[in-house]
């Protein structure tokens, strides 16, 4: 055997070409493009320079780096506070109502996130339902401006992105073993020491992987402040999203971008050492 | 706990994901233009949609552009799928790795480096480029599911397939593919519905004169709520509804 254009050589060279081309190859680019000098006629000059990096410590940027962390981070930890409970609970439903419940859940997920996050314009708006409601019942006499301000970003947020939370808890804490839990008690663990030295040392794989999924999708959504935000709020997927199309500035938005990409491999690689401490994954059951 | 106390909470976390898609819909058919105030049903929203030229041309490229990349994906995940599970090749792990990674990477990063790499080779931006990053994003999807599917086979029939003298293509296509059937009809599922809702990746890759659906949504909300809108959101969230239930009872049906 061993012919060369066989069927195992042909479908294992698809796959390793597709993924050097379309994902290696192109980030390697954005790689090289973030060392190079920018150029108004050619987008780049093969220069090679530490500017665009020297920038990114740029006062004005930092501030949006800041921003951008800080979004981030607090639409990770609500979530985390929101998705808990919830997945606790649904792991703990009977058989026959949780199929249905978690398909609940399932269906935002897949959902898009430009139509939720649309939707939910609807509710916020200054003649939308919340606002409506409250000048029926006589709370209110002029709108409340719910929307264009940080709180509609991070509802925004927190609304697009709960599900991607949601989904890997479920599944981690799915493999908790419930006896653990009732033994913990009966040798007299108070509530939050069950919590603390039980229930969330066994679901770290969840929880890591539902951050992770929040976290880093939480910081190039940027239609979500675009559309909710108005002009004010900018994060970091805006800030890379101008340099490319409006700025014209690609060796700093690659540069913004690359920041981006370590930062997520640094999370990945985290995830992946967890995963192989608890031997499982949580990603499947997705 | 409190029985009472944990079904509210349920509820009140089901009623913050829904509400709001709940209200898109029910919009979708009310006759008044701007209020919040119910005015009366109506389809009116639904035949200007129709009517609008743009908007179906948009839509009719959308959906050349999540068949081409979901057939794509679909055959080139499956082999993949095949590939991870099956052989053992230089790089195997490293290149799990990075598909498994690309899934979790922001869109935005993908965008920007297929974008800096169609425009450094010179490639028009267009249908092309669309359906090659829609191949690219949408393919882990298709490897995750049906290489799950593949690890929950006894892998002794595929050794008596090879013990009764079958080749490699014999095996995939008469043992993997039909018992992987349902995870490969849910991952094209899957892939057609991603591609049919991106926003991000498709910003940076389409070209001036490809207009795509969700693109031409965007820039329609960003200067306000309409009436059409909400119709068109409407359709494609019972889109996505239908496909996803399908999708899971596919996957569900016999794995477990």
């Amino acid at each position: 055997m061993g012919e060369r254009f066989s069927f195992k050589n042909g479908a294992i060279a698809l796959i390793v070409a597709w993924t050097l081309i379309f994902i290696m190859v192109p980030n390697l680019l954005v790689g090289i493009v973030s060392f190079l000098e920018r150029d108004a006629q050619d987008i780049v000059k093969p220069v090679f320079t530490l500017e665009s990096y020297r920038a990114l410590f740029d006062p004005v940027y930092l501030k949006i780096f800041g921003k951008s962390f800080m979004y981030s981070s607090v639409t990770t930890l609500i979530t985390l506070a929101l998705g808990f409970p919830f997945a606790f609970i649904l792991t703990r439903t009977r058989e026959s109502l949780q199929k249905p419940l978690l398909l609940l859940v399932i269906i935002p997920f897949w959902t898009s996130s430009l139509i939720r996050t649309y939707a939910l314009i609807i509710i916020l708006k200054a003649n939308g339902i919340i606002n409506t409601l409250l000048k029926a019942a006589g709370l209110i006499d002029r709108p409340l401006e719910l929307l264009y301000t940080d709180l509609a970003v991070y509802t925004g947020l927190v609304y697009t992105l709960l599900p991607f939370m949601i989904l890997p808890l479920y599944s981690a804490l799915g493999k908790l073993d419930h006896s653990l839990i009732e033994a913990a008690f009966d040798l007299g663990a108070k509530p939050v020491e069950v919590f603390f030295r039980v229930v969330l040392p066994l679901s770290l794989p969840g929880v890591m992987a539902g951050s992770i999924m929040v976290f880093l999708p939480a910081m190039g959504l940027f239609y979500v402040p675009d559309l909710l935000g108005g002009a004010k709020s900018m994060l970091l997927g805006n800030l890379i999203k101008n340099q490319f199309l409006v700025a014209g500035n690609w060796p700093f938005g690659s540069a913004a971008s690359i920041f981006l990409t370590i930062l997520m491999l640094a999370l990945v690689f985290l995830y992946f050492r967890t995963m192989k401490q608890f031997n499982t994954s949580v990603m499947e059951d997705i | 706990m409190n029985q009472k106390l944990k079904q509210c909470y349920l509820t009140l976390v089901y009623l913050f994901l829904y509400l709001p898609i709940l209200a898109l819909i029910v919009y979708s058919f009310n006759s008044a233009k701007y209020a919040s105030t119910w005015k009366g049903a109506t389809l009116n929203w639904y035949l200007k949609l129709f009517d609008n030229e743009v908007l179906m041309e948009a839509m009719l490229n959308s959906v050349y552009v999540a068949v081409t990349s979901s057939v794509a994906a679909t055959a080139i995940g499956t082999l993949g799928a095949l590939a991870f599970y099956r052989y053992r090749f230089a790089g195997r792990k490293i290149l799990y790795t990075m598909v498994y990674s690309t899934m979790m990477s922001p869109d935005i990063v993908m965008g920007i480096s297929l974008l800096t790499m169609f425009i450094l080779l010179g490639i028009k931006t267009g249908f092309l480029t669309l359906a090659l990053a829609h191949i690219t994003f949408c393919l882990p999807f298709v490897i995750v599911t049906v290489y799950a599917r593949i690890s929950g086979f006894d892998p002794a029939i595929i050794d008596a397939a090879k013990d009764l003298g079958a080749g490699e293509f014999k095996i995939f296509r008469h043992i993997i593919l039909p018992m992987t059937a349902p995870a490969v009809a849910a991952g094209w599922l899957l892939s057609f519905t991603l591609s049919l809702d991106d926003v991000i990746v498709s910003f940076f890759v389409t070209g001036p004169d490809f207009e795509i659906l969700p693109l031409k949504i965007y820039s329609m909300v960003r200067l306000g709520v309409k009436p059409e809108v909400n119709a068109l959101c409407t359709l494609l969230f019972i889109f996505t509804l239908l496909s996803v239930m399908t999708a899971h009872f596919l996957v569900k049906e016999k794995n477990r």
